[in-house]
């Protein structure tokens, strides 16, 4: 343990003064770029702020909703064109361009990793959580999923898990399943019980 | 890295921001700014991912960001690595262009995205329901097959359409415009004892595949 100790505390060193040495690198980056004319820097401000304030769970979780309270928008998403589907409620565009909606049931728990970087679909989901992109999620997601949504807390009992690699340019949004005790809730209801992580298969939906 | 043992459990953080740092947000909103027109989404894969192991895995995802982004604009005659260096040391610049992606046009940009989709008639190699095996090739270049799965045998599930080949794209070669299928493996062929069950899906190009 004493080992462990020291290694951990070591490599938190190691990243903080890397990490002054990245913000210089960024820096004199950003000051090149703007200098020689490539890039304007209310760009950049505008690139954070539509990541921050126009994408994000409560995207997907809006899919989810209709999908829970609409049959046909729910076939139109699992059988015909989720991309086009998920356009139509206005969430479209850079990494969402060519989506997949897996559905959950008690037979069958799908979840989602990517194992060669991090592709997430943007739109509905906004950006990685730092536990996707992490080597343990990466890793162990494929070769041990039940182990890992034990350590989220989830069992999925009986039902078979699939996980989905999205190594290319498909990305997936998982449908969880609408839990007992909501029936007559509006869209706007269940949406809010909707977390990020049953979209990506980590959890399952709980009702309060 | 799908299946390495050792890296220990996955940790949540409670409440994550998008960014954890000013140097995030720019490192990434700079690379979404200078990359249109000059290199593909397959290149700038590689330029991250083509590192020494050590290195890509004590790096973390926006570093990964910067250097790919450094590295993409130096390979590609943009800056020079001199004027990299140069900026380091506070250097200013002559001003060459003008920005592509002005401020106003960034939602349409980012709401209309670039799929990888290719609208063309090119005949599939597989059908659902066939057997396959991954082919055993790894190349130094970029490739999106991932080595877990190289040598396993699985089953074609479904035909997603014809994309973009990104292990041609990487490197200029053109598109080579092929179909993806998700290809389902079973847990047990792919672990073996260690097995927990189910079944893993990996999208997979036809270049990818044999039958099986």
């Amino acid at each position: 343990m004493a080992h462990d100790h020291d290694h951990h505390h070591d490599h938190h060193h190691g990243e903080f003064s890397e990490l002054s040495e990245t913000e210089l690198r960024v820096r004199a980056l950003e000051s090149l770029l703007t200098d020689k004319g490539y890039v304007d820097p209310a760009t950049l401000d505008a690139l954070v702020q539509y990541h921050e304030e126009k994408i994000g769970p409560r995207n997907g979780a809006q899919v989810v909703a209709k999908a829970w309270t609409d049959p046909d928008y729910k076939e139109w998403l699992l059988n015909g064109d989720a991309s086009a589907a998920i356009a139509s409620v206005g969430f479209e565009g850079r990494q969402g361009e060519d989506m997949v909606v897996l559905e959950n049931t008690s037979e069958v728990h799908n979840m989602v990793v990517c194992t060669l970087c991090s592709c997430y679909p943007w739109p509905v989901l906004g950006l990685p959580p730092v536990w996707y992109k992490s080597a343990p999620y990466r890793s162990r997601a494929v070769s041990e999923p039940r182990s890992v949504l034990e350590e989220f807390g989830t069992d999925v009992g009986d039902a078979e898990v699939r996980v989905w690699d999205s190594t290319a340019e498909l990305r997936y949004l998982v449908l969880p399943m609408r839990p007992d005790g909501t029936d007559g809730w509006t869209p706007d209801q269940l949406a809010e019980i909707v977390t990020r992580n049953s979209m990506i298969g980590t959890e399952v939906v709980k009702a309060p | 890295m799908g299946g390495t043992h050792g890296f220990g459990p996955v940790v949540q953080e409670i409440d994550e921001p998008n960014f954890h740092a000013r140097w995030e947000e720019r490192a990434f909103a700079l690379t979404l700014a200078s990359g249109a027109g000059k290199w593909n989404l397959d290149m700038s894969r590689f330029a991250r991912e083509n590192a020494p192991p050590a290195d890509y895995l004590a790096r973390s995802y926006y570093q990964m960001w910067l250097y790919g982004l450094e590295k993409l604009l130096v390979e590609n005659d943009v800056v020079t690595a001199n004027e990299v260096d140069g900026a380091r040391r506070g250097e200013r610049f002559e001003p060459v262009t003008a920005p592509g992606l002005t401020p106003d046009k960034v939602d349409r940009a980012m709401r209309s995205g670039g799929s990888a989709r290719v609208d063309e008639d090119v005949a599939p190699m597989f059908a659902a329901g066939q057997s396959v095996r991954a082919n055993v090739d790894a190349p130094p270049t970029h490739t999106r097959c991932p080595a877990y799965v190289r040598g396993r045998r699985g089953v074609i599930d479904c035909d997603h359409g014809v994309f973009i080949f990104p292990d041609a794209h990487a490197h200029g070669l053109g598109k080579k415009p092929q179909h993806i299928y998700a290809v389902r493996f079973e847990a047990e062929e792919l672990w073996g004892s260690a097995n927990q069950g189910g079944a893993v899906y990996v999208d997979l190009w036809d270049d990818y595949l044999s039958p099986a």
